[in-house]
């Protein structure tokens, strides 16, 4: 999943994408850097992806990073949960890579129309 | 050519991984049948199991194995609702999960994952399971939980703390601080200290309030333990516990240790945490504070009080460490095809070949005088190459072994299964499972095993009407135990039933003309139970689907036998049976005494030499025909190879009229090989005999000593049946 997601991204000109294996990965990178782009699965072992975006909503850095949050189809309550909890999309699995590529370009775009600035795009999960 | 190899490669991955999921469903479904049984009901075993089939359908969906996919995504939505409560767990949802499982490993054992799958009997249970969904009444709103809390929470994290409010388990709040760089071994080692307390239910981090290099995490946890054991357990360093309560109930101050408490008071935080106890009900006189007021402060006391935090660190460090350590050894496995391994073992067997030449040219340089600096210098290089190859060899010996644990699990299946289709109550008891064997004998033993235990439970175990006439428990007792000693492994398969009569046995014998009447006879105990492994021999009246699906003891017979090792009854009418299987460890190299008989070598597996001695011929006495020797007091029966295999009168020269006993014990027996000369200890490499030699008795396959030239080695467990067997026999005859 994580390779597919980010092939996909590097396909759609993400230069610099970073990949966590689980929740904990993601909270240790997180802080240090910005990202244009956060793909989470909502359904990870201990850290899990809404906690994961309730971190970021609440961090300086990434109150307003772009996140896709992903998850089954049967996921529907963590879904609006996540899209309650601030993320900018979501996917559900399994998607193609067209419907990857789509959703990020539009909320990078969405997001660089409010403010500007490039950095490093990242996939989590 | 390589694309075909590539495929066969990423296929057979697959498989292994597969199979390796499968199995641990298989171990925890188990052990979730045997909580629900118990009454209890393990949330995180349940979740784990959800996990392992989300997991196996991906895998499966990654191959394009549609059938294995739809299969997966079935009983994954069971189980989803399972784990969210929206179907109880009950004997029928876990027959479901079993047959799923059953069904899956079907489809991985055919090597057929194309195929498409009928599952609408399955869907269809399914659908009757999941009819009955009970409703959940919204109790957490009563809660002083924030919506910043509830909010984050998954439907399964929601679920789980309804439930444990539902059962009047308290809730607590557990606030710890980690470094970036650690958190993950430090919560690891938070939920194995809380595991056996108490139930967490989700971790919501937040970026350090003091330090941008530490996490806060706001622990939820449900747990029925004394609250003062829970702080003392979890709040290490600078974690803060503190209960969470009902909004109609008025906050309790927030608890610390409290040494300086008058007695009176000590005994209030028991009472209220007591399993029973209604969630938080705070001691009367407590303090009003406003939650938000009692505990912000003391956050930000403790994480700006850095070097009070130290060496409390240090100490979780420590355990830390040793966490990770696990941890990491599990990461670094690498699965290798057991072809792979073998192929290196041929090629130590090959280096084994080549020292021996080596020995034995230095042997010759030896007798030259002038090239005698020479030998010793040759010496010492192959002194060293040795040492270095019996490193390779029990490395990869080592690589090779596999905890008997992986065909025990798999056994486990076959007793719930087998003990339903009997309608027999079986309680299994497993021990040992860790004893370690070659990977190519586990394999081996599944089907021996497999039998052995439908056996048990078959004709062994009685009905839990009969036992309890008889005044047994009502629950029949199969185990499966193994130990090491020395270089076997030994399995027992023993069961509390009814055990096996010999006299019984013998008139079925007689009945069926196996034996002749006055032979039946004079037939010990022990030999009336061998019976058993007698082509064509059943008791039983009626064949049963289980058992007697025409394979028979005779089978798990020749399969332990093919893999070097014997098996023994014991079994007492009335208390139960132990089949008793001995192993060798290891298959690909072995130590083996090389002796020579009428001028010819053969290698005889050091695992089955007990000793060898010099034959006294003044020990020898005739029994009933046949020779036997006295050693230590007691009676040895004697072979003479040179007989066995009718070889003549050879003279070897020079030795005069010595010869040597060669003793070898299997189980409970033993029997003494005449030889000629005894030659000395050396690693073989057995190599198996052609197809057209297969059907000679008596060798297990040949070896090359180093003299380039073909060695047999001696088949010690089938020799010894042969002989011991026919009292009048005399010599092998090869079979057709």
């Amino acid at each position: 999943m994580r390779a597919f997601v980010r092939a996909t991204l590097e396909d759609s000109g993400f230069a610099d994408v970073t990949e966590a294996a689980n929740g904990f990965e993601a909270l240790r990178l997180l802080p240090r850097e910005r990202y244009d782009l956060v793909v989470t699965d909502i359904n990870m072992p201990d850290i899990h992806g809404l906690e994961l975006l309730s971190f970021m909503r609440k961090s300086d850095v990434h109150a307003t990073t772009p996140v896709i949050i992903v998850s089954t189809e049967n996921a529907q309550r963590d879904r609006e949960r996540g899209m309650a909890l601030g993320a900018n999309a979501y996917l559900t699995k399994p998607f193609d890579p067209e419907a990857l590529r789509e959703t990020a370009r539009r909320v990078v775009e969405a997001r660089r129309a409010e403010e500007s600035g490039a950095g490093p795009g990242r996939v989590d999960k | 050519m390589a694309g075909a190899d590539d495929e066969s490669g990423v296929r057979e991955e697959f498989l292994s991984e597969a199979q390796e999921i499968v199995e641990t469903l298989s171990r925890d479904l188990l052990l979730l049948e045997q909580s629900q049984k118990e009454g209890r009901n393990d949330p995180d075993l349940l979740n784990d199991i959800f996990r392992a089939v989300h997991t196996l359908k991906g895998l499966a969906g990654m191959f394009g194995l549609s059938s294995l996919q739809t299969l997966a995504h079935t009983l994954e939505n069971l189980l989803d609702d399972l784990r969210l409560g929206r179907v109880d767990l009950t004997q029928e949802a876990l027959d479901i999960l079993f047959d799923g499982i059953e069904r899956i490993q079907r489809i991985l054992a055919s090597g057929d994952e194309q195929s498409p799958l009928d599952i609408s009997d399955l869907e269809k249970s399914i659908d009757r399971v999941a009819e009955a969904v009970p409703g959940e009444r919204d109790v957490l709103r009563d809660f002083s939980l924030g919506e910043n809390v509830l909010g984050v929470l998954t439907e399964y994290e929601e679920h789980r703390l309804r439930q444990n409010v539902t059962q009047g388990t308290p809730i607590y709040r557990l606030r710890v601080s980690f470094g970036l760089s650690l958190i993950d071994t430090a919560l690891e080692e938070l939920k194995a200290r809380a595991r056996p307390l108490a139930e967490l239910i989700t971790f919501l981090p937040s970026m350090g309030a003091a330090d941008e290099d530490v996490i806060d995490l706001e622990v939820l946890l449900a747990s029925a333990v004394d609250q003062e054991m829970l702080r003392e357990a979890l709040c290490t360093g600078e974690a803060l516990l503190e209960p969470i309560t009902r909004k109609d109930q008025p906050p309790r101050q927030v608890e610390r240790p409290r040494p300086a408490a008058p007695r009176g008071e000590a005994a209030a935080p028991k009472a209220e945490a007591t399993p029973a106890a209604r969630p938080a009900v705070p001691p009367p006189g407590a303090s009003r504070a406003e939650e938000g007021d009692a505990v912000e402060p003391s956050v930000v006391e403790a994480s700006s009080l850095p070097n009070a935090r130290t060496p409390n660190t240090n100490v979780a460090l420590d355990r830390v460490g040793a966490d990770a350590l696990s941890l990491r050894s599990v990461a670094n496995t690498v699965r290798v095809n057991i072809q792979k391994l073998d192929h290196l073992m041929n090629v130590v067997g090959e280096l084994a070949i080549v020292r021996s030449a080596v020995a034995q040219i230095t042997e010759r340089l030896r007798s030259h005088p002038e090239l005698r600096y020479l030998s010793t210098e040759l010496h010492r290089i192959a002194r060293g190459f040795e040492r270095n190859l019996t490193e390779l060899q029990d490395g990869i010996l080592d690589v090779r072994m596999v905890p008997l644990g992986q065909v025990f699990d798999k056994l486990a299946r076959v007793v719930r299964q087998t003990a339903r289709d009997a309608r027999k109550e079986i309680r299994l008891e497993v021990k040992g499972s860790e004893t370690e064997v070659d990977k190519l004998i586990v394999e081996e033993l599944s089907d021996p095993l497999m039998h052995l235990i439908r056996n048990a439970i078959d004709h062994g175990i009685e009905s839990p009407e009969r036992r309890k006439e008889l005044g047994k428990p009502v629950q029949g007792l199969l185990g499966l135990t193994a130990y090491q000693k020395g270089n076997h492994v030994v399995i027992d398969v023993s069961d509390d039933g009814a055990g096996m009569d010999p006299q019984r046995l013998r008139r079925k014998a007689i009945e069926r003309g196996m034996v002749a009447d006055d032979e039946a006879h004079e037939m010990s105990r022990e030999d009336l139970l061998n019976l058993v492994f007698m082509p064509g021999f059943t008791t039983s009246e009626t064949i049963t689907d289980l058992s007697g699906r025409g394979v028979g003891m005779d089978v798990v017979k020749t399969n332990i036998s093919k893999l070097g090792g014997v098996i023994d009854i014991h079994s007492e009418v009335g208390k139960g049976t132990i089949v008793t299987i001995t192993l060798p460890i290891t298959l690909a190299i072995i130590s083996a005494l090389v002796i020579r008989v009428a001028g010819q070598l053969y290698a005889i597996p050091l695992a089955n030499v007990q000793e060898a001695l010099l034959l006294d011929s003044r020990a020898i006495r005739t029994v009933e025909g046949r020779e036997v020797m006295t050693l230590r007091g007691g009676t040895l029966p004697l072979c003479r190879i040179r007989e066995l295999f009718r070889m003549g009168e050879h003279v070897d020269t020079g030795r005069g009229s010595r010869q040597f006993v060669v003793v070898s014990q299997l189980g409970t027996r033993r029997i003494g090989l005449v030889v000629d000369l005894l030659l000395g200890q050396q690693d073989i490499v057995i190599k198996a005999l052609g197809k057209s030699l297969r059907s000679v008795r008596g060798f297990i396959g040949a070896t090359d000593l180093g003299d380039q030239a073909v060695t047999l080695v001696l088949d010690t467990p089938q020799i010894l049946e042969e002989v011991l067997a026919s009292n009048d026999r005399r010599g092998l005859e090869a079979s057709p």
